[in-house]
């Protein structure tokens, strides 16, 4: 077995990729985690192995991006900016909203899982902690993104 | 409750974006892309070093893509870009205005004596058409009239590389790698 084009690969799993991006990192700073995701994903693939599982193999390289865009952003200091009535969330984005505000692990797990379709031995892999603390976070992450859906689409009618 | 899925086109758009990026960086080892023309869909691929294939339709598109990243690299994406001045030229040359190519090639899957008859093709001048026995003896091996078939045959770069200007000696126009169909088309376009 050989590697197929790396066309292929994007034609495959680009639209994968991106919704991880924008689930782990609000869909502002996706499309740049994508391009590095998929530049550095192409600069390693002639050496990936034949069989190798190509989700794990992108989520993990979009996840090590997706904290190096964090670590660089967070130190800027942001201007505090008065609080403002949010408005209702636009289709679509709400979602992505309401996955931003979940607690790291379970946003990352959500993604992986739910978004990736990786199984949670590999989300564990790639986030750290067991297996079974994966599935859990994943759970209550999709438990909370239930509850604040359904109460913001009710807010909407 | 479901998430958004992804407008294909935001691929796209990135796809091209990446493969701008990977060609300043210098990653893009095989840039490809498709164009219509008289002879069909052909697509078009090339390494940082010149034009690498010219594939017709019924080699399959992807097949040869599939063997271009088993036997040069798999670092393939669609960019047109790189392909830009092949285009233009094979462009002018279809709608009559180029009567030769001036390209970087890059004949790295023709070898041996295969090599040296492909080098000895850009000799034939447009228009006119020689025998396989003629570019045989211009090869410096008359005998080898078999073995230009098959270097014909299997020209990476077809029409830039004119193969299609080699006939048999009876003067019929023989097999050709984009079908016989399209050798008669290049043939006859160029008499005219």
């Amino acid at each position: 077995m050989t590697l197929r084009p790396f066309e292929r690969i994007v034609a495959e799993y680009g639209a994968m990729v991106l919704r991880v991006c924008r689930a782990v990192l609000g869909p502002a700073d996706a499309e740049d985690a994508w391009s590095e995701t998929f530049l550095s994903a192409l600069k390693a693939y002639p050496s990936l192995p034949a069989d190798a599982n190509v989700e794990a193999w992108l989520v993990t390289i979009a996840h090590r991006k997706a904290i190096d865009i964090v670590r660089v952003r967070k130190p800027i200091p942001v201007p505090v900016i008065p609080e403002r009535a949010t408005s209702p969330p636009a289709a679509g984005d709400g979602l992505w909203d309401a996955v931003k505000a979940l607690p790291d692990k379970q946003r990352l797990s959500v993604a992986y899982h739910y978004l990736a379709g990786l199984p949670f031995k590999e989300v564990a892999a790639i986030t750290g902690g067991s297996t079974d603390a994966a599935r859990r976070a994943a759970a209550d992450g999709i438990r909370t993104l239930r509850r604040t859906f359904q109460e913001s689409s009710d807010e909407v009618p | 409750m479901k998430f958004p899925d992804v407008d294909p086109r935001t691929v796209t758009r990135l796809r091209d974006r990446l493969a701008a990026e990977a060609d300043r960086e210098g990653v893009l080892d095989i840039a490809y892309r498709t164009v219509d023309t008289p002879v069909g869909s052909l697509m078009l691929v090339a390494t940082e070093q010149g034009l690498l294939r010219v594939v017709f339709e019924r080699e399959g598109h992807e097949a040869v893509l599939e063997h271009i990243a088993d036997v040069v690299s798999p670092r393939i994406l669609q960019a047109a870009k790189r392909l830009d001045e092949p285009w233009r030229q094979l462009d002018e040359y279809f709608a009559g205005d180029r009567r030769r190519f001036e390209l970087p090639l890059d004949l790295r899957l023709a070898k041996g004596f295969r090599r040296t008859v492909l080098d000895h093709l850009p000799d034939i001048a447009y228009g006119q058409t020689w025998s396989y026995a003629q570019v045989a003896a211009a090869a410096g091996s008359p005998r080898a009239v078999r073995a230009v078939g098959s270097a014909c045959a299997t020209n990476p770069i077809p029409i830039v590389v004119p193969c299609h200007r080699v006939v048999r000696s009876d003067g019929t126009y023989g097999e050709y790698v984009g079908s016989p169909e399209n050798k008669v088309r290049l043939l006859t376009m160029e008499a005219a």
